[in-house]
């Protein structure tokens, strides 16, 4: 397990959630899907979703799953709405310029796998 | 909102599931109807992709505030949510009614049709008739039914062409052993 905010950095990642503390959550890895019910049937809580969807039902998607943070790929970047209900439910929203396969090659680097 | 038609299962087509180990729970409670604890009722409107998901949300909270374990929970969440987006996305529109027992949860969802023509298939992972509207939010990957199947300790499904669709399930707050 490592925090987000060590992901984070190596991401050059931006957090759209500033009130919640990318130090106090634990990843334990990703999954990386744009199907909703792909990730509901498999993404497990502790890992954070890559994805490049970004409307209000992904932060549903995640708080049914239990997922803690949600990295949007190639800049795409949450608007206010979809920031403020992340917020309500605790849902950590970073946006990183990387394409997806290269974060979630460096999160597996990190993670010593 | 109106949801008619009486359902009469003895003559609809139905599929239903009971997880394994489950058998003598199942038949228990539908002997028994235990005393509910707690209801609630959602409205889900045709193709409305924010107001799907309020009764799932709601629920959760509910059941979190109740102590409930949270694999549990995510169970309950990610099966509920999937159904309310069925009904969001493939029918006219219906009601999510939750019933929190002691020991279960039992949540079923009635539409206003125009129902399942073939229901194996609907079960069958991959097949959907979503549209274009529902893909593009990233739905309809054909994975809802059997997400609902799988996080579930019995479920039920019951509709026929031009029929509305009736489906629950039911998922226990302990494992039983
Ligand atoms: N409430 C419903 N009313 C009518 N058809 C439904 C309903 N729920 C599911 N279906 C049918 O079953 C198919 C499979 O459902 P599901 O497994 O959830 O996948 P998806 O929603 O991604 O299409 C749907 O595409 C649709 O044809
Ligand atoms: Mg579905």
């Amino acid at each position: 397990m490592i925090k987000l905010s060590e992901y984070i950095a190596a991401i050059d990642g931006e957090n759209h959630t500033p009130a919640l503390d990318p130090d106090e959550i634990l990843i334990s890895g990703a999954y990386v899907s744009d199907m909703l019910s792909d990730v509901m049937g498999s993404a497990k809580p502790e890992q954070v979703w890559i994805t490049i969807m970004k409307h209000l039902n992904v932060i549903a998607v995640a708080s049914m799953t239990g997922i803690p943070a949600i990295i949007f790929a190639k800049g795409h970047a949450p608007d206010a709405a979809v920031c403020d209900k992340a917020l309500e439910e605790s849902i950590c929203l970073i946006s990183s310029k990387h394409e997806t396969f290269d974060l979630a090659g460096t999160l597996y680097k990190l993670l010593g796998k | 909102m109106r949801v008619s038609a009486v359902v009469r299962s003895e003559v609809m087509p139905e599929y239903r599931f009971v997880a394994e180990g489950f058998e003598d729970a199942v038949r228990k409670f539908e002997e028994q109807k235990p005393e509910a604890e707690v209801k609630t009722q959602f409205v889900i409107p045709e193709k409305d992709f924010n107001t799907a998901g309020k009764g799932s949300s709601e629920l959760k909270n509910l059941l979190k505030r109740l102590g409930v374990d949270s694999v549990v929970l995510r169970r309950i969440a990610v099966a509920s949510y999937e159904a309310e987006i069925n009904v969001a996305a493939h029918s006219k529109g219906g009601i999510m009614y939750s019933t929190v027992y002691d020991d279960l949860i039992h949540v079923r969802f009635e539409d206003e049709g125009p129902g399942i023509a073939n229901i194996e298939q609907a079960m069958t992972p991959g097949y959907s008739t979503a549209d274009d509207l529902v893909r593009e939010l990233g739905f309809g990957a054909g994975l809802g039914l059997p997400n609902i199947k799988k996080n579930s300790d019995a479920m039920r499904l019951v509709s026929a062409a031009g029929s509305c669709t009736k489906l629950e399930f039911l998922i226990y707050f302990a494992k039983i052993s």
